[in-house]
């Protein structure tokens, strides 16, 4: 850690920045770049990666600055899993050569990523995937079907885990790989979804060839780099104060006040009780976010999921009961593929079924339970007969 | 009425080290004095409190005065620090008149000395007095209204000083009663003529109530009607934020005593706390004791602060807090199975504690009142 680097030199070094490359007159990209290339992408990255050594708290100070000037960001919301998955993991364990090839452009936003880890018989239970990756020469050709993948559409490289050696214990013959999107082999298929839309993806992978040089980590290690990725798609929070009302209880106050005749004592007390929840799950989201600045995470990110799940549910659940004749109808049913999805700006009825998935995606509720139990708890875990049976002779 | 009151400043969600050695303080003291097998038997004797530890706790530690400014003989601490204490003494049960005597009391009667504002009368009255001895730990006071009294509803509960109040918390033991009657606020001695407290039997053996009957007794007075009517809320808006923090102590206890004592009771040739069934009790558990915590620090960032948000920082805690501290303990006693039904286990302490603070100045359902109002949603 260069010890140079103190919040009045990041502030200096923006305002350089700004000066050398004013927002007004740069083009998005151009500035994106000179942003990276000056350090102030993800402070706390290795200086030429993006970042200065610097500590990670004094992102805030960067991004401050940049937004009062107005300057464009790079979307972190359009490239998520890029941003907060493949990113950290290329970091922790790609060679210099990956980490030169794929950050820039990734945290630019030239080129989108998904994740290709989820299969039809391997959701909760990751390491049973079946997917094989097979040597050949300097090549490894990928067989198999992922699913629930957002972005593969869009995409131009995913982070993937397939199996390398059947005859190991089921999480220890996984490797992981990075895996051109525009390969020949690749097949990209929408998947409908209960809101209409097709959000999310099947990806078929048919004799995908993918170098040995885009291989993270090493061979039959892949359940460990994997752990990386799924670390830091479970602590996305942290980075800003939310707003009271902030997230989908916005929405239905605003009905609530707006709209007195649709007001009944039952739904009343219902609204309040959640109301409460929702201002103490903020409050909980704004401790963390404080333990964070102050260097001292707390484990509190691993519930945090959790308990916006469970809200996100039963409010959209009570909206469109308040809503009555109107909760009856349904915006659109038509088949899109958006690129983001937009909780507070559609209607009720999208809200309720889209928030069914925030207690399956990123780790359904149940499993994160378990983790709470047993890594923050200490709590002794299930009896397994899997953990020392060669993956192929577990029954399927 | 579109959009929300944001609150006017980032509350400190954290713990100064100050707080944190506060606490360790606190904790050892409580640990030595104050451990499971004593407060039963405190709890069954006629001395429910420990003269010994309350000198200790509040003269040794100094906790009886961290409200008070130092100009009038306290520590010139906040309701943060208040708050730690009381976080330990719910996680103890232990019988000690801190949340009625050191902060509803002290905190009426410091509205009482302009430190609040509201009434000049200065530091040399007689409020400023009690005060003084209320920090020093040499004398207790509590407010003579029912202990289940929200903040909100706080009329006076006699006309004069004549007639009976029912169920005030920890009167047995104090020495002064704050009496708010329609003429105002009097502070009455517990054993001048006239005066009668009556022990009650309460649901929480760990504090126990008592009525006071008043027939032709004198009093100091403190303060007329107006004053008086202020000067009540705001203690009894203090107790409430500040019960949170003991509302999280005693769950917290909950958690980690059902935690540790899954992992180590066998059934089925497996720790029973192996069972995914008890494991997600637990972790929501878990869960539901880091967001009351959330709450009830932003409770007494509010208060420490003199936020505006105060009123409605402390109705969410009190609205959250509450179900947090019963749910626990009603899943400690669950959890331990046949042993969390004994008396001998101190589960029911904190279940009987963790019930009667569920009533404490205002139940869940009357603060939620108080969200609807101060948050702008009002009932049909």
């Amino acid at each position: 850690m260069s010890p140079a680097v103190d919040a009045a030199e990041v502030r200096r070094r923006t305002r350089e920045l700004l000066a050398a490359h004013p927002p007004a007159t740069t083009g998005r990209t151009d500035f994106l770049k000179a942003r990276f290339d000056a350090g102030l992408a993800w402070v706390h990255y290795p200086q030429g990666l993006g970042g200065l050594d610097a500590p990670r708290s004094l992102q805030q100070a960067v991004d401050a600055e940049l937004a009062a000037a107005d300057a464009p960001d790079n979307d972190p919301r359009r490239i998520g899993i890029g941003l907060g998955m493949a990113a950290p993991t290329i970091l922790g364990y790609g060679t210099d050569e990956q980490k030169r090839r794929f950050l820039r452009p990734l945290w630019v936003g030239e080129e989108v990523w998904c994740q290709l880890f989820s299969e039809p018989g391997a959701g909760s239970d990751l390491a049973a995937l079946a997917t094989r990756a097979v040597r050949d020469g300097d090549d490894w050709v990928v067989d198999g079907q992922k699913v629930w993948t957002s972005s593969a559409h869009a995409a131009r490289w995913a982070i993937l885990i397939a199996r390398t050696d059947p005859d190991l214990p089921k999480h220890r013959g996984i490797s992981y790989f990075i895996c051109d999107m525009t390969d020949p082999g690749v097949d990209v298929r929408p998947l409908r979804q209960i809101t209409g839309e097709a959000e999310f993806n099947e990806v078929f992978l048919s004799g995908v060839r993918i170098p040995d040089s885009h291989r993270l980590g090493p061979v039959g290690e892949g359940w460990k780099v994997a752990q990386t990725t799924l670390m830091n798609e479970r602590v996305s929070i942290g980075g800003s104060r939310i707003p009271r009302e902030g997230g989908m209880i916005g929405p239905v106050s605003r009905t609530w006040r707006e709209r007195p005749e649709l007001r009944t004592h039952g739904t009343h007390q219902r609204l309040l009780t959640l109301w409460v929840e929702a201002e103490v799950a903020r409050l909980t989201g704004e401790r963390l976010r404080q333990q964070l600045v102050a260097g001292q995470p707390g484990p509190e990110g691993s519930g945090m999921k959790l308990a916006f799940a469970r809200l996100n549910q039963e409010i959209s659940g009570l909206e469109v009961e308040l809503l009555g004749d109107e909760g009856l109808l349904y915006g659109d049913w038509t088949m899109v593929r958006p690129e983001l999805v937009d909780f507070t700006g559609r209607d009720a009825g999208y809200r309720y079924l889209r928030s069914k998935g925030n207690s399956i995606e990123g780790g359904t509720s149940e499993v994160l339970l378990n983790i709470v139990a047993e890594r923050v708890l200490g709590l002794p875990a299930e009896p397994r007969n899997d953990k020392d049976v060669a993956w192929k002779d577990l029954s399927r | 009425m579109t959009a929300p009151a944001q609150p006017p400043a980032t509350p400190d969600l954290l713990y100064s080290q100050d707080e944190e050695d506060l606490r360790s303080a606190v904790r050892a003291l409580l640990a030595d004095r104050a451990d499971a097998p004593t407060v039963i038997v405190a709890a069954e004797s006629a001395t429910p409190y420990d003269q010994g530890l309350w000198e200790a706790l509040a003269t040794g530690i100094g906790a009886a005065g961290l409200l008070v400014p130092e100009k009038l003989g306290g520590q010139g601490a906040s309701h943060r620090e208040a708050a730690v204490v009381l976080e330990e003494l719910g996680r103890t049960v232990a019988p000690a008149p801190y949340l009625t005597s050191s902060v509803v009391a002290t905190e009426t009667l410091l509205a009482l000395t302009g430190t609040g504002g509201i009434t000049p009368a200065g530091d040399s009255g007689p409020a400023a007095a009690l005060l003084a001895e209320l920090a020093s730990g040499s004398r207790t006071a509590v407010l003579a209204v029912p202990f289940a009294t929200p903040p909100g509803g706080a009329q006076a509960a006699l006309a004069a000083l004549d007639g009976t109040v029912q169920g005030i918390a920890d009167a047995a033991v104090a020495d002064v009663l704050l009496v708010p009657t329609a003429e105002g606020l009097y502070a009455v001695g517990a054993t001048a003529p006239g005066v009668a407290v009556e022990p009650l039997v309460p649901l929480d053996l760990t504090r126990p109530l008592a009525a006071l009957t008043l027939s032709g007794a004198a009093g100091t007075p403190l303060a007329g009607p107006d004053a008086s009517a202020t000067a009540v809320r705001r203690g009894l808006l203090a107790g409430a934020g500040l019960l949170a923090s003991e509302q999280l102590g005693i769950a917290e206890w909950c958690l980690a005593e059902t935690v540790r004592y899954t992992r180590e009771r066998h059934q089925f040739n497996r720790p029973v706390g192996s069972f995914q069934a008890l494991k997600h009790r637990m972790a929501q558990l878990w869960l539901e004791v880091v967001s009351a915590r959330a709450a009830a620090r932003n409770a007494a960032d509010a208060l420490a602060t003199g936020s505006p948000d105060a009123p409605l920082a402390v109705a969410v805690a009190q609205a959250y807090c509450s179900g947090v501290a019963v749910h626990a303990a009603e899943e400690c006693v669950q959890l331990h199975g046949g042993i969390g039904m004994t008396w001998e286990h101190p589960a029911h302490l904190y279940l009987k504690r963790a019930k009667a603070d569920s009533i404490a100045y205002g139940t869940a359902g009357r603060h939620r009142e108080a969200v609807a109002e101060l948050a702008e949603l009002p009932a049909p």
